[in-house]
């Protein structure tokens, strides 16, 4: 019955764009999200860096967008009318767009495509991505720092390579101060429900942790968490709002760098595909004020940030053991990147069982 | 508090939604109209109840305004279906369409603003009782109307004048047309009711579960409730019985998980689904007493001969 729904919604919201399309002498950049622009999350930073684009280089583009469009088969046919709309350069802003955005780059060779967080390119096709871990791992660091009890909970969304690289990226960082860290984890199987991801964070509350992380969209956590006094750490976006005490720092995607350089590449015909995966240093994604901590934690954390940045820190380096025990990295070794976007196992640390 | 107090706790406030918007629904249901749109009047009666609130500075204005966005909105509803006699399922679906857009328009500046939550209400001596005290007695407004609903619509249903005519509406409209019955009034009241509770529900979620607005903030308890309705084979009291069921399903799992028990999330989070659905089929498996309570002219139009 959603799907149905949402399926309506897509082919009205295309057929509303193709009305309104027309042509320009300016390029034509266009986004497809997969929630409404205003979500508060991951599709709203999206959206916030598509107008950090059109400031910058808004005399010789213009930008288009379509939200709320359902991973599936009708983002295919939402992105082949924007190729057909005349877009020359096209994101499209999510994991489940994968296939779709490869099928249409295939039939529109001249039309040039960048896929958020995939691992498919073709030559019209680049992939970006942001290594949000390394603001998990500073997380992670701060946690056993704040915690009394050694526990801290985490509200995870889908077992994806993505998350489980969070979750370890987190515990490491965690154990590169307390040893004995332990973390658990609740699956809510959602990216976006308020009343589950409250639940969540209830459950996690009452069998003891004190502090919270999550990966999940809503600042629901965020608010259950103010409201039993315990610290946390927001997602996706500053949530400082929705907890003025209780906020720690929050990851915050910032793609708006990343869309100016490439579309002014674009511009210069000097576009090629890559697989792009950014981080820190590169301005991608930063880290939220450090707030309501000592001023002896905010500077481990600034300090642990600056290393990172300058390359002299990996958050994934040994020696460092799986979660049954097994040697994963030897003491020195860094993992590569090609382990991390397929990471399928839990390092040693945390108390629950991989989903598979 | 106990671990299990603290599960009931948040059990009842994941399953209190359910059970309004699924209350409501078995009204209109009953007087043979069927409306698809319970999630998106949730997610109106949310976003006004949010707005209110965050206008007044008082939550009590909150629920009213949940309250009267879902009957409103509803109203619509009944225009088009029972006025302009246009086909009941599809005027549904276009209405929860309608709710998720106008609601994200509406709320749009009180994203991410932290809202007001609605007090509690202690009973004194009651709410000392061990255990079920806390539990039962020191709730908010919501929880205890909620309950006080279920209540009056059995005895309306079944033991109240009006409340036969409104069944009799809903299993022949023709024959209660012909006793003198207004039916077409009796639906619009009816489909009001529904849209009223579903907007209060909705206002229990942006005002208590979590009290903050964020669009699609109903995330498909509207559907839930609706399939509730039938699977409780249209008894009010089987909704109590499957909205609690469904809560208390789906609340264990992330217990048990953040427990560490090593069970695959993924079936975890079907639980719930799949236990409410087995246990209303078995309590409602006397097929000849299901057929006495499903509503027959559920769905059908109804164009008074002149």
């Amino acid at each position: 019955m959603k799907k149905l729904l949402f399926a309506l919604a897509t082919t009205a919201a295309v057929i509303g764009f193709s009305a309104g399309a027309y042509a320009a002498d300016k390029a034509k950049v266009c986004f497809v999200y997969v929630g409404s622009k205003t979500d508060g999350g991951w599709t709203q930073a999206h959206d916030i860096g598509r107008l950090e684009l059109e400031k910058a280089l808004g005399d010789k583009i213009e930008t288009q967008f379509l939200e709320s469009v359902p991973e599936g088969p009708d983002a295919e046919r939402a992105i082949e009318r924007l190729a057909r709309s005349g877009c020359g350069l096209i994101y499209t802003t999510s994991f489940g767009f994968m296939d779709a955005t490869v099928k249409v780059a295939a039939k529109f060779p001249d039309v040039k495509f960048e896929h958020a967080t995939g691992y498919k390119t073709a030559p019209n096709l680049a992939t970006y991505n942001s290594r949000f871990y390394e603001g998990r791992y500073i997380q992670g660091q701060i946690a056993a720092k704040i915690s009394q009890k050694g526990v801290a909970g985490y509200i995870a969304s889908f077992p994806i390579p993505e998350v489980v690289m969070g979750i370890n990226a987190f515990v490491t960082g965690a154990r590169s101060i307390n040893p004995d860290f332990k973390i658990k984890v609740v699956w809510a199987n959602t990216w976006f429900d308020p009343g589950k991801e409250a639940d969540a964070a209830k459950a996690l509350i009452d069998q003891g942790v004190d502090v919270l992380t999550q990966h999940t969209d809503t600042t629901a956590p965020m608010q259950v968490a103010a409201e039993r006094g315990i610290k946390a750490f927001g997602q996706a976006s500053d949530m400082i709002k929705a907890g003025p005490e209780t906020q720690l720092t929050a990851i915050v995607d910032t793609w708006g760098a990343y869309y100016i350089k490439r579309t002014q590449l674009f511009l210069d015909g000097k576009w090629e595909t890559q697989s792009s995966w950014d981080g820190l240093k590169d301005g991608i994604l930063s880290m939220a004020p450090y707030t309501n901590m000592p001023d002896d934690v905010k500077a481990m954390a600034e300090e642990t940030q600056k290393k990172i940045e300058s390359g002299e820190l990996k958050p994934f380096t040994g020696p460092l053991k799986k979660q049954d025990g097994s040697e994963w990295l030897a003491a020195g070794a860094s993992s590569d990147d090609g382990t991390l976007l397929g990471m399928n196992f839990y390092v040693e640390g945390v108390d629950d069982k991989l989903p598979q | 508090m106990g671990i299990f107090e603290a599960m009931l706790l948040t059990i009842i406030t994941a399953a209190t939604p359910l059970v309004l918007a699924a209350i409501g629904e078995l009204v209109t249901e009953r007087s043979g109209v069927l409306n698809l749109g319970v999630e998106g009047m949730m997610v109106m009666g949310a976003a006004c109840g949010f707005i209110a609130t965050q206008v007044t500075g008082s939550p009590y204005i909150g629920i009213l305004a949940g309250i009267a966005a879902g009957a409103l909105f509803s109203l619509l509803f009944g225009f088009l279906t029972l006025t302009l006699v246009a086909n009941q399922v599809a005027t549904g679906l276009a209405l929860t369409i309608l709710g998720l857009g106008v609601s994200s328009m509406i709320a749009e500046p009180y994203l991410g603003q932290s809202g007001i939550k609605l007090p509690q209400i202690v009973f004194p001596v009651l709410s000392d009782i061990p255990f079920l005290g806390p539990v039962l007695f020191k709730q908010d407004l919501i929880f205890y109307l909620s309950i006080a609903l279920v209540a009056g619509v059995n005895w309306f249903l079944f033991k109240s004048r009006a409340g036969l005519k409104l069944r009799s509406v809903g299993d022949s409209h023709a024959s209660a047309h012909a006793l003198g019955i207004n039916v077409i009034r009796t639906r619009y009241l009816a489909v009001m009711f529904g849209g009223a509770c579903a907007g209060l529900a909705g206002a229990q979620l942006s005002l208590v579960y979590t009290p903050q607005w964020a669009e699609n903030m109903s995330a498909g308890r509207g559907w839930i409730a609706l399939a509730l309705v039938v699977f409780a084979s249209w008894r009010p009291w089987r909704i109590v019985a499957g909205g609690y069921l469904f809560g208390a399903v789906s609340i264990s799992q992330l217990y048990a998980q953040a427990f560490g028990i090593g069970i695959p999330s993924q079936f975890l989070s079907a639980l719930p689904y799949l236990a409410t659905i087995i246990v209303l089929i078995l309590i409602s498996h006397n097929r000849r007493m299901t057929l006495i309570n499903t509503p027959a002219s559920l769905g059908k139009s109804f164009v008074p001969d002149r």
